[in-house]
């Protein structure tokens, strides 16, 4: 059976997804809160896989949680932390649960976290595990060449990011993850809307959208000092003066955030091979359901 | 070649104190010319081993020696008599002469007086920079002479990650993102098929990962 995300993708509606950052505890309410607040206003939401190098409550416990509440889940699995026994290992324990999206990610380097001593897996890197995933799915097979007993249902996804270096290579990476056998992409977060938008060109010349559906990433900024922080702290980001500007001369930062969210999606609605959004609201979840309202993108489809 | 570091002394120092005849044993071959472990290095720390432990109230014999290469038993022997006289010997060699002096005065104690540090090569005078683990299947010929298993954070078959800005590594600003580097190598002699390829998952088994290694060549086996 397919996933929601699956089926909205497929009906040809614009997709919003969401994502959320699992407790540094095992507190199972507050991602049970977080769930609540979202519940009705994405199609499909993210349980990042200790982000950053922190560690936090495991991505595939709070997409059961999430998915028992009525919300679909997309687990992120990155090469940082497990080789391709536990990986593989851990996608048959997730499947087993019920859960379908799996977004295929590196992941940060361990040098960033609570853990800077920790051994660096990255048995695989982040297109051999796009690939695993498909050969495990199409063929039936694991990576080592033992057949699974039986088929495992998953929808397949890759990251892209439009901002990091060398730009003229970027498309290129898109189309290796695609030809990896990535169903969906969602892109790091935009900020610098002008080279999403050159992205987006060779992406359209190479004919990629026709081939993924693409979700661009959204961070609302709750304060200067996040935005601040992006810039400066978070490898792989572009956070423009004007975004910065924009918000210092605001009176009501908060207000000011959600305007250029929003702003963002009713954009990129308009970009060609743009098939939805991915709003990464983490520690301001519930900031979504006013984001997702305000752009029109209500109600979400309900797919049998 | 194999590059190292001195200990700080005070780690040396605290590891040699229940000792009273201590040998500082340097060698000839890369530790010497990366400027940790060679006679000059030897004779410097035979020298402040035994300035601090005359501090310290607890004076002490201290000689230094060199050989030629401490990774190979037959030029041990020309320290035999220095190492027998001594109560411990401290090695500035790298981890595998420490290894080989124990295995073949095994009656006697050698302690580390390196950390030995990674392979590479003097990049400039006073800096030095990893560029092989000795992974046992060599993809250079695949990835334009860089290796990434080597220089790229995450040993990446099929990189930059989302975590290359500026060409350099989301590790370090200090650090050049080495898939950074190979793109821009493949993009310049026109290698865009290359760059296109999925390289597939590594056989880590020839590595360190597949288990201590051992080398058998029958060709030249007596």
């Amino acid at each position: 059976m397919k996933s929601n995300l699956q089926k909205v993708l497929e009906s040809g509606a614009f997709v919003v997804t969401g994502e959320l950052g699992p407790p540094k505890s095992a507190e199972r309410e507050k991602i049970e809160h977080h769930a609540k607040i979202l519940k009705g206003y994405v199609d499909a939401v993210n349980l990042t896989d200790n982000q950053t190098a922190i560690v936090r409550a495991s991505s595939i416990a709070c997409g059961k949680i999430v998915l028992d509440m009525g919300l679909e889940p997309t687990i992120q699995i990155t090469c940082r932390d497990r080789n391709r026994i536990g990986i593989q290992s851990d996608v048959l324990g997730a499947a087993a649960l019920g859960i379908k999206n799996m977004l295929c990610i590196q992941g940060d380097h361990a040098s960033f976290g609570n853990e800077p001593q920790a051994k660096n897996v990255n048995d695989l890197d982040s297109i051999n595990l796009i690939a695993t995933l498909k050969k495990m799915r199409d063929e039936q097979t694991l990576l080592g060449g033992d057949k699974l007993e039986a088929p495992i249902d998953i929808f397949i996804g890759a990251v892209a990011n439009p901002f990091a270096d060398p730009f003229e290579y970027r498309v290129y990476r898109l189309a290796q993850k695609v030809a990896a056998g990535a169903d969906f992409i969602q892109t790091q977060a935009i900020f610098d809307m002008e080279r999403f938008e050159r992205w987006m060109e060779k992406v359209r010349e190479l004919g990629l959208h026709k081939k993924v559906p693409i979700l661009a990433g959204i961070i609302p900024l709750k304060s200067l000092g996040a935005a601040r922080y992006m810039k400066n702290n978070v490898s792989g980001m572009i956070v423009p003066d004007h975004i910065i500007d924009r918000l210092k001369a605001a009176p009501d930062k908060k207000e000011e955030g959600v305007k250029i969210a929003v702003e963002m999606i009713q954009h990129l609605k308009t970009v060609e091979g743009v098939a939805g959004v991915h709003i990464m609201a983490v520690a301001w979840e519930e900031i979504v359901p006013e984001i997702v309202e305000r752009a029109g993108l209500l109600p979400r489809p309900q797919l049998a | 070649m194999i590059v190292a570091q001195r200990k700080p002394l005070a780690e040396i120092i605290k590891a040699v104190e229940p000792f009273e005849k201590i040998l500082v044993l340097g060698c000839g071959e890369c530790v010497t010319v990366c400027m940790a472990g060679g006679d000059k290095e030897a004779r410097e720390t035979a020298l402040a081993l035994s300035l601090a432990r005359r501090k310290a109230g607890k004076p002490v014999q201290v000689k230094s020696h060199t050989v030629e290469r401490q990774c190979e038993f037959e030029y041990l022997e020309a320290a035999r008599k220095l190492v027998e006289e001594a109560d411990v010997v401290v090695s500035l060699a790298c981890g595998v002469g420490v290894q080989t002096m124990n295995m073949h005065f095994a009656e006697k104690q050698t302690l580390p007086g390196l950390n030995t540090t990674f392979m590479g090569y003097p990049a400039e005078q006073g800096v030095w920079l990893e560029n092989c683990l000795g992974c046992g299947n060599c993809v250079l010929e695949e990835t334009m002479g860089i290796c990434p298993i080597a220089r790229c954070s995450k040993s990446m078959l099929n990189g930059p990650c989302g975590g290359s800005q500026n060409g350099k590594c989301e590790v370090s600003k200090d650090l050049d993102c080495a898939w950074h580097l190979i793109v821009e190598r493949m993009l310049k002699f026109n290698k865009l098929d290359d760059l296109m390829k999925i390289r597939p998952p590594k056989d880590w088994s020839t590595s360190h990962h597949g288990g201590p290694r051992k080398m058998i060549r029958e060709d030249v086996k007596l």
